[in-house]
């Protein structure tokens, strides 16, 4: 072998040469050390067409950074999502990256990606998240994933115009016009003069659309009215603060009395029942994103035409908007997380979270605050201007709010999957219980989610 | 050295080769070989699901740690939990003994029809067990939807006041019943009726020269007849109810106020919604031992019958 001049040093000493030429010689690539292939679960959208935008982004960040891009559309109908997300959390294999519904980046929080130098680099650029995103998608001090523009929703009024200025004498679109800038009479926006607007459009039979039920929908709206109350069931630790609560009281006093205008069978509406109450005309105002009232404009445009999208009321405390986001989390047993979170942080740059928007029909709303800008919420209609109050806006003087925080994630997680708070109002307002029996009963099952940690 | 090497060869391997072949025709071993892959299937989908279950139940809420049986412990004490044992029992056994009773009587009326048009009828009654339940469901929960339910419909053309089949917790419950009730009965009048058709014609004859009235013919003849029958019906179908889920979930949601969820969907949503992973296999295990139960009196008892009668 060594007449040949050929030793095994020789053919180590070439190759690490080759390898080395071969670096310095590769083209430069957007985000180091992506190539390969990336498999992506999405959210499937509501809004017609709203899954496309993702689709365009993929395309072109796998063709810059010659990655092999595929995305799959779950919905979340059947909890085909939640499944999904269970499932591959527990076989440890499926996607590279996935949508998590609120609430999953702490329960799959050990085997997420941490994804803090993505997050650092994108405040850097568009300043503070959404304080919702944040408390929901840290974890241990760490992002658990990028929170995510599309499927990202608050859940404002849906009103009809019409109906309110006819029945309870308010104009709500001079109110909160499509401007930056509060309209007279907006400071009395508050719940209890949609108590009176609540009364007066149930006898004139359109009730408003608000369900009692255990979906989101209704958790957030009733979670809305008690943060305006200032009533809270827990502290930051998790201890419950029920007994000689008046704010609570007087959240709970509210909500039964509401609920007295509102269709009888509210306690069995689920996320679409508000919709079609809408929809089909007999509802003057529901609690939801853009959705009901796009599907509206195809399919009922008269309805569609008398719709504006204001504010939630604010009580003694303050008003809250709910506000539901979408977290993309990166499997920690994913085969390529730097491309995965090279690819999140560009899906979150401004252009392409204005791409969400507008392709969602200005349902998506992006986790930067400052992102609340974008021109579709301007454009859109008809009317044009309809949902230009959808994202909060400064004038609005609102926070973005989620049902039962400020409690530990964990415990609020339970609280609002198994709907305490529309289940406490349901047991006084249908179920003929006392308060002090109600919120006994309350009490002792946030002690039982408490157990077994 | 050919030779002698061709000689010797059988010699050596002949006795392992015996065995093997000693071994392969036992009937025992090809028994077992034969079930290996039925052994291999309730192994993999049975067995070790139903052992990971047990381990899932024991671990605390973040799967860190075994805290033994207080997932049960946690379950019990809670009112909600409790609720979700009275009505999965309420439930499982109000739906099988109206199944059973209207199979019951459906399959009498089909053995009465001459056997030209039963096929037909039987095809008919036998559509609601064909359809996939989250299918029939869902039209059913159409019917029933708050806003636009079919039935307050048709109720309203006879000035009758709708009704919130859903929103209110009794109405709920008994549409819950209806559907899977349903659901559930044509599979109880197929059995009957197999079950009727194999009683002797000369047992109703000698019954009717002693005078018997249809009422003691039912009573002493067609009843003791279908009993074992009847017994492992009701199982099967205490079991399939007892564990059933899409019905609950489609059309209710556990809701109002949990009054009618069941094992199966307050397992889901503890364990999969409110990531509970731990507490709603717990949950779902409640279901084993009260089934076993059932299944070892109900078992024994067709054992019994079959003992006497040989």
């Amino acid at each position: 072998m060594s007449k040949h001049g050929i030793t095994r040093r020789k053919v180590l000493r070439n190759g690490a040469g080759v390898v080395a030429a071969t670096a310095v010689g590769a083209p430069m690539v957007h985000a180091q050390g992506t190539s390969g292939s990336l498999r992506f679960a999405f959210w499937d959208h509501w809004v017609p067409g709203g899954n496309d935008a993702l689709k365009e982004l993929a395309q072109r960040f796998g063709e810059q950074n010659r990655v092999n891009m595929t995305l799959d559309f779950i919905n979340t109908t059947g909890n085909q999502l939640q499944l999904t997300i269970a499932a591959q959390a527990q076989s440890r294999s499926g996607h590279d990256g996935i949508s998590l519904l609120p609430w999953d980046p702490g329960t799959y929080a050990d085997q997420l990606e941490p994804c803090d130098d993505v997050m650092q680099r994108l405040s850097a650029k568009y300043g503070p998240v959404n304080p919702v995103a944040e408390f929901l998608a840290k974890r241990g001090g760490a992002w658990r994933g990028v929170p995510a523009t599309a499927g990202t929703q608050a859940k404002p009024a849906c009103a009809r115009f019409d109906l309110l200025k006819q029945h309870a004498g308010i104009d709500i679109r001079e109110m909160w016009p499509a401007a930056n800038r509060a309209g007279p009479g907006a400071d009395r926006w508050t719940w209890d003069t949609f108590l009176t607007a609540a009364e007066a459009c149930h006898k004139a039979g359109v009730p408003f659309g608000l369900p009692m039920g255990q979906f989101t929908d209704a958790v957030d709206w009733v979670g809305a009215v008690f943060l305006g109350y200032g009533a809270r069931v827990t502290d930051e630790r998790g201890n419950p603060t029920i007994r000689n609560n008046q704010e609570l009281r007087q959240a709970i006093d509210y909500l039964v009395r509401l609920s007295r205008f509102l269709p009888n069978d509210v306690w069995a509406w689920d996320d679409a029942s508000n919709n079609r109450a809408l929809i089909s005309g007999r509802s003057a105002l529901i609690f939801n994103p853009p959705s009901a009232w796009a599907v509206a404009k195809r399919d009922a445009p008269q309805v569609a035409e008398n719709c504006w999208t204001i504010p939630m009321p604010a009580g003694p405390k303050g008003r809250f908007l709910a506000y539901l986001p979408y977290v993309t989390g990166i499997w920690s047993f994913g085969r390529n997380k730097t491309a995965a979170k090279a690819f999140l942080e560009f899906i979150t740059q401004r252009e392409n979270a204005e791409l969400c928007v507008n392709k969602s029909q200005g349902y998506d709303i992006p986790p930067f605050l400052s992102m609340s800008d974008f021109k579709a919420w301007e454009t859109e209609g008809p009317p044009v201007g309809t949902i230009f109050n959808y994202p909060l806006k400064a004038h609005h003087q609102a926070t973005y709010s989620i049902a039962f925080s400020p409690a530990p994630p964990e415990l609020a997680q339970q609280m609002y999957l198994q709907a305490l708070n529309t289940k406490v109002v349901a047991r006084i307002a249908q179920g003929g219980e006392s308060v002090d029996s109600a919120l006994g009963w309350l009490e002792r099952e946030i002690n039982n989610m408490r157990r077994g940690g | 050295m050919a030779d002698g090497g061709a000689a010797t060869l059988p010699r050596i391997e002949a006795p392992g080769g015996a065995s093997l072949k000693r071994f392969a025709r036992r009937r025992s071993t090809i028994a077992f070989l034969m079930t290996l892959p039925l052994i291999a299937v309730i192994g993999g989908l049975v067995v070790w699901p139903a052992g990971y279950a047990i381990h899932l139940a024991t671990l605390n809420r973040r799967m860190t740690s075994f805290i033994g049986l207080g997932n049960f412990e946690i379950l019990l004490e809670s009112e909600t939990f409790r609720m979700v044992i009275f009505q999965s029992v309420f439930f499982a056994i109000t739906a099988v003994i109206l199944k059973a009773a209207i199979g019951f009587w459906l399959a009498h009326m089909l053995h009465h029809i001459p056997a030209n048009g039963q096929r037909k009828w039987r095809g008919m009654l036998l559509v609601p067990w064909v359809i996939p339940p989250a299918l029939s469901t869902l039209g059913w929960w159409w019917m029933f939807e708050p806003t636009y339910s079919s039935i307050n419909w048709i109720l309203n053309i006879f000035a009758i006041p709708s009704v919130p089949w859903l929103g209110e917790p009794w109405w709920a419950r008994i549409s819950v019943i209806i559907v899977n009730v349903w659901y559930g009965a044509p599979f109880f009048m197929i059995m009957y009726l197999a079950a009727l058709k194999s009683v002797p014609e000369q047992l109703y004859e000698a019954a009717a020269i002693d005078g018997a009235t249809s009422w003691q013919r039912l009573r002493y003849v067609t009843l003791p007849m279908m009993r074992n029958i009847i017994s492992i019906t009701v199982l099967f179908s205490l079991i399939v109810t007892f564990a059933n889920y899409d019905i609950v979930r489609v059309l209710t949601n556990g809701g109002p106020r949990d009054l009618t969820h069941v094992f199966a969907s307050y397992a889901f949503q503890v364990g999969i919604l409110a990531g509970n992973i731990p507490r709603g296999a717990a949950v779902s295990l409640f279901m084993f031992p009260i089934l076993a139960i059932i299944a070892f009196f109900v078992l024994r008892g067709v054992n019994r019958r079959n003992k006497e009668e040989a």
